[in-house]
């Protein structure tokens, strides 16, 4: 119970400093999981965040089932689901109702702007550190940058991305035996 | 029944959205064809921007608002789980099957060629990130005149600064925090 209660708190922290796409809580998952909770490695957090990528879902949602599975079964990834969703459920409930006006002031529009490129410059170090914890010989820089041409420039699924990485696996496996 | 319907489309979305993401827009854009009052007088680019400004995922957020619209509270508690659920039932199976074989060659040389292929992945989606904070216009109709200099210097300072080995495991918040008082002041200009 207290496990499950842990991983809820955790998951609903997450869930309330996360926003837009999926990617921008890879580095609040590394603070909280890795960092402070010492539940898993940098390395299993790649596992989960490549595998929340191959299977249907929200991102962000299927990282947290994944972990909470891992750390206590069903339960654990209930607890992290529910933890996940209970702070954008809420506001996004408060913005519906009551908020509906403010959306269009100015001075919350410069404030988003500032926030987006805090964004950009928290995921761009999430990248680097990722990138040197992942990435460690000439199949990696390749397989690496294959992945980053077929999403930013040829656009297409990132199930791709995962297909290649798979089929090189299995023929390195198939080498290797 | 606006419920069952409810969960029926938001349960569809969370089963063949796959890659995250903006995965869910596709589906949200062709619920707002085929039940228009779901959303109000809102369009796709109001609720990704809602969705982006307020925590949380954007497929849960998108979720949530159209069913808060459709049928009230109720509503939005039924469109969000209906989205999560297979998450919760898909990720589990595969989570349990992986911790079983860790051990097994295949899998850890299928796990080493996906780390570094998900990491290009996660690049190119930070990329859209930077991008969309960076610049205003497309970069195709001018690369210079695209450019938020105040924010390409604010992106900067932060960057620097998440190198600083103590400062760097400052909570992400307080960069975010940070990050919107500047805006607003670099708005007084």
């Amino acid at each position: 119970m207290k496990n499950f209660w842990a991983l809820y708190v955790s998951f609903l922290k997450i869930g309330s400093l996360m926003f837009g796409s999926g990617y921008t809580m890879l580095p609040l998952l590394t603070h909280e999981i890795v960092e402070h909770r010492g539940w898993i490695t940098q390395e299993e957090l790649a596992d989960a965040f490549a595998l929340s990528q191959c299977v249907p879902g929200v991102i962000a949602v299927n990282t947290a089932a994944f972990i909470g599975q891992k750390r206590g079964g069903w339960g654990g990834a209930a607890a992290a689901i529910l933890g996940v969703m209970t702070a954008p459920i809420i506001c996004i409930l408060l913005v519906a109702t009551v908020l509906m006006q403010l959306w269009n002031n100015p001075v919350m529009i410069d404030a988003f702007n500032g926030v987006r490129v805090a964004v950009a410059a928290v995921i761009t170090s999430a990248v680097i550190s990722l990138i040197r914890s992942n990435v460690r010989n000439w199949i990696g820089i390749a397989l690496c940058v294959a992945g980053f041409v077929i999403i930013a420039f040829l656009h297409l699924s990132p199930v791709f991305v995962v297909l290649l990485a798979v089929v090189v696996g299995f023929v390195l496996w198939g080498i290797r035996r | 029944m606006i419920y069952l319907q409810l969960f029926l489309e938001f349960f569809q979305t969370g089963l063949f959205s796959v890659g995250g993401g903006y995965a869910t827009l596709p589906f949200i854009q062709k619920m707002m064809e085929r039940y228009p009052y779901w959303f109000g007088s809102l369009t796709l680019a109001d609720i990704t921007a809602i969705a982006e400004a307020t925590p949380g995922p954007v497929g849960v957020n998108a979720a949530t608002f159209a069913g808060y619209s459709a049928g009230g509270i109720l509503g939005a508690l039924v469109a969000s789980f209906a989205l999560v659920l297979p998450s919760f039932v898909i990720v589990s199976l595969v989570a349990r099957a992986l911790e079983k074989n860790r051990q097994s060659p295949l899998i850890g040389t299928l796990l080493s060629t996906l780390r570094p292929a998900v990491t290009g992945l996660i690049a190119a989606a930070a990329w859209t990130v930077i991008r969309a904070a960076l610049f205003t216009a497309p970069i195709m109709e001018g690369f210079w005149q695209a450019i938020e200099w105040q924010n390409i210097v604010l992106y900067a300072v932060l960057l620097g600064l998440l190198f600083v080995p103590k400062i760097k495991k400052v909570h992400p918040v307080f960069f975010f925090l940070a990050g919107g008082i500047a805006g607003v002041v670099m708005g007084l200009f």
